[in-house]
């Protein structure tokens, strides 16, 4: 189970050359700056783009193959696509809506209920209205609705969220973690927002100028440092955690992972339950000692591995494993260099701030 | 009312009815075409749909006159597929309706598929939609403005033909005479009365034609 995706394109000021074996279930974020060749890439996928050579293979099915003449329309590739500005079709209903592409599926593809996918993305009150009266946060969940019930074998989304104000978008999100933990299919997600990568990506692929610069599952491409393409203030890392111990008093919660645990507010989360805890490198600082008498909760163990650039040239991040876990820090040269930071160093992490998300 | 004159009536709605019907059909795939393509072709193609919005109705008749006449290669065609010759009956009027009214009835249609955009279509391929299913339940129904603007362009139009009908029609009673020649005849023969009423109901019909058209462009929901 894989998606095998090989896409070239010359043109004069845009060249794109992916070649990327993604996981063939769970979300794969594409995550870049506008121009990256992000949307390009979903759309020469959804094979919108017929200008793109090269192959794309959806778990064992060949949609394109230029190298043995294959070209399968977009309309008998069995995908659904959410456009960023929904595209839902202004002169029908919600409900004519969902059903137009429900409709063109065969009869014995229909078993996804309809009830379930409206009652998964909460719009069952929306039916009768027309797109001019729903907001972007309803649009974007219809054209989510009206994909899945097309019984898609790969979700394809272009930045759902990116027309959405930031309360639009926490109205989305929930919906999107859902569809993450209850479908079947690979989701491809592209996106240029770190908060909504670090939130719903299994797996990233980062992209710069039509290429892909790293691939690979979300904690460990978020913990690389050598790569060019700077996060700034949202550089960090993500990591899978279990929550093992609550302080109600205090109302925290620990989130225990392999090499160690965090404290954070809690949210309501119950003993046992998977959390993604995301930590950024500005909230992270090293001491020699382990520390006392500071207001810092979370301190950790941990080994430093390599140290690298960062934006500014004052500034440097430090790559260190906690564990098998790994974490960013960002100091600046001067204090990295007073503390003689090197690899291999045995070092104490101090972690300023903690989110637990989804 | 004079018979010859409801005889000019009928056969100048039978004219305009059938040729807007007729280019509606044409026009639909010229201007989907005009509207999507990236054709080296597109602007002499463009051009010449656009030539007989400002060519005179005598030119163009009498370029007609001569291409389907006897000695001309539409005459010639037409002779050897058993049609005969257009010139002086009733077809051959539609023929030359249909391309005096041409530019009126694509440019609203390829002004409305236009509008529309290529995200539509999109959409419509992803939600499984042949492309000849897309611009059935799609298109047309998103052109809808278009189509109704392009029909009573191209109907009004029609009706109101003097110099290209001339040409190619001559003033034939109940055969070839329409309205704008039947008005001419009169004031011709100092039948005031006569003309005024025609006039007078050409007159009406054109500003109820306007104020509809006018209506319909508001659109209902949006």
């Amino acid at each position: 189970m894989s998606l095998d995706i090989r896409l070239r394109l010359d043109y004069p000021g845009f060249a794109l050359d992916l070649d990327l074996a993604l996981p063939g279930r769970g979300v794969t974020a594409l995550f870049g700056h506008s121009g990256s060749g992000k949307t390009t890439c979903l759309r020469a996928i959804a094979g919108l783009e017929p200008a793109v050579r090269g192959r794309v293979v959806i778990n064992g099915n060949c949609w394109q193959d230029d190298a043995q003449g294959i070209f399968t329309p977009t309309h008998r590739r069995p995908l659904g696509y959410v456009f960023q500005d929904a595209a839902l079709f202004p002169h029908l209903s919600v409900r004519d809506n969902l059903d137009y592409g429900r409709r063109r599926i065969a009869a014995g593809e229909r078993q996804i209920a309809a009830e379930t996918v409206i009652e998964l993305l909460g719009i069952g009150g929306l039916l009768d209205r027309r797109p001019a009266r729903l907001s972007g946060g309803e649009k974007s969940r219809v054209a989510m609705a009206r994909a899945l019930l097309t019984r898609p074998r790969l979700l394809l989304m272009d930045e759902p969220l990116a027309a959405l104000d930031h309360d639009r978008k926490q109205e989305i999100l929930p919906y999107l973690e859902r569809l993450h933990d209850e479908l079947e299919i690979p989701i491809l997600y592209v996106s240029h927002a770190p908060d909504e990568v670090a939130r719903l990506a299994d797996h990233l692929v980062v992209m710069d100028a039509g290429k892909a610069l790293a691939a690979g599952p979300l904690g460990e491409t978020l913990a690389r440092i050598d790569l060019p393409i700077r996060l700034g203030e949202d550089t960090g890392v993500v990591i899978d955690a279990v929550i093992d111990a609550r302080d109600e008093p205090w109302l925290l919660a620990r989130a225990a992972f392999p090499g160690g645990f965090l404290w954070a507010r809690d949210g309501g989360h119950a003993l046992g339950q998977h959390v993604r805890v995301r930590v950024l490198a500005r909230d992270v600082s090293i001491a020699h000692d382990a520390p006392t008498r500071t207001s810092i909760q979370n301190a950790l163990p941990a080994t430093v591995v390599a140290l690298g650039d960062d934006a500014h040239p004052a500034l440097t991040l430090v790559r260190l494993d906690v564990g098998q876990t790994p974490l960013i820090a960002r100091l600046t040269r001067r204090s990295a260099h007073q503390l003689g930071l090197c690899p291999g160093m045995n070092v104490w992490a101090q972690v300023k701030a903690v989110a637990l998300i989804g | 009312m004079l018979t010859a004159d409801l005889n000019a009536i009928v056969l100048t709605l039978q004219l305009a009815g059938l040729s807007t019907l007729l280019l509606l059909l044409l026009a639909t795939p010229l201007a989907w075409w005009l509207a999507r393509t990236h054709s080296p072709f597109k602007g002499v193609i463009g051009a010449t749909v656009t030539l007989p919005l400002i060519l005179p109705p005598t030119v163009l008749g009498f370029y007609l006159l001569v291409l389907l006449g006897p000695n001309g290669p539409g005459g010639w065609l037409t002779e050897s597929l058993g049609l005969g010759l257009l010139p002086f009956t009733f077809p051959g009027l539609v023929v030359a309706s249909m391309i005096y009214s041409l530019p009126f009835v694509v440019q609203p249609l390829q002004q409305a598929f236009a509008a529309i955009g290529p995200r539509p279509l999109e959409a419509a391929a992803t939600l499984r939609a042949t492309p000849l299913d897309a611009f059935f339940s799609v298109v047309v129904p998103l052109a809808r403005p278009g189509f109704v603007t392009a029909a009573i362009l191209g109907f009004a139009h029609t009706i109101g033909e003097f110099g290209v009908v001339l040409m190619i029609g001559g003033n034939i009673p109940g055969k070839t005479q329409v309205l704008s020649m039947a008005i001419y005849n009169h004031v011709e023969a100092m039948e005031y009365a006569n003309a005024h009423t025609l006039a007078g109901g050409m007159l009406a019909f054109s500003f109820l034609i306007l104020l509809l058209l006018n209506r319909m462009q508001r659109r209902p929901d949006a």
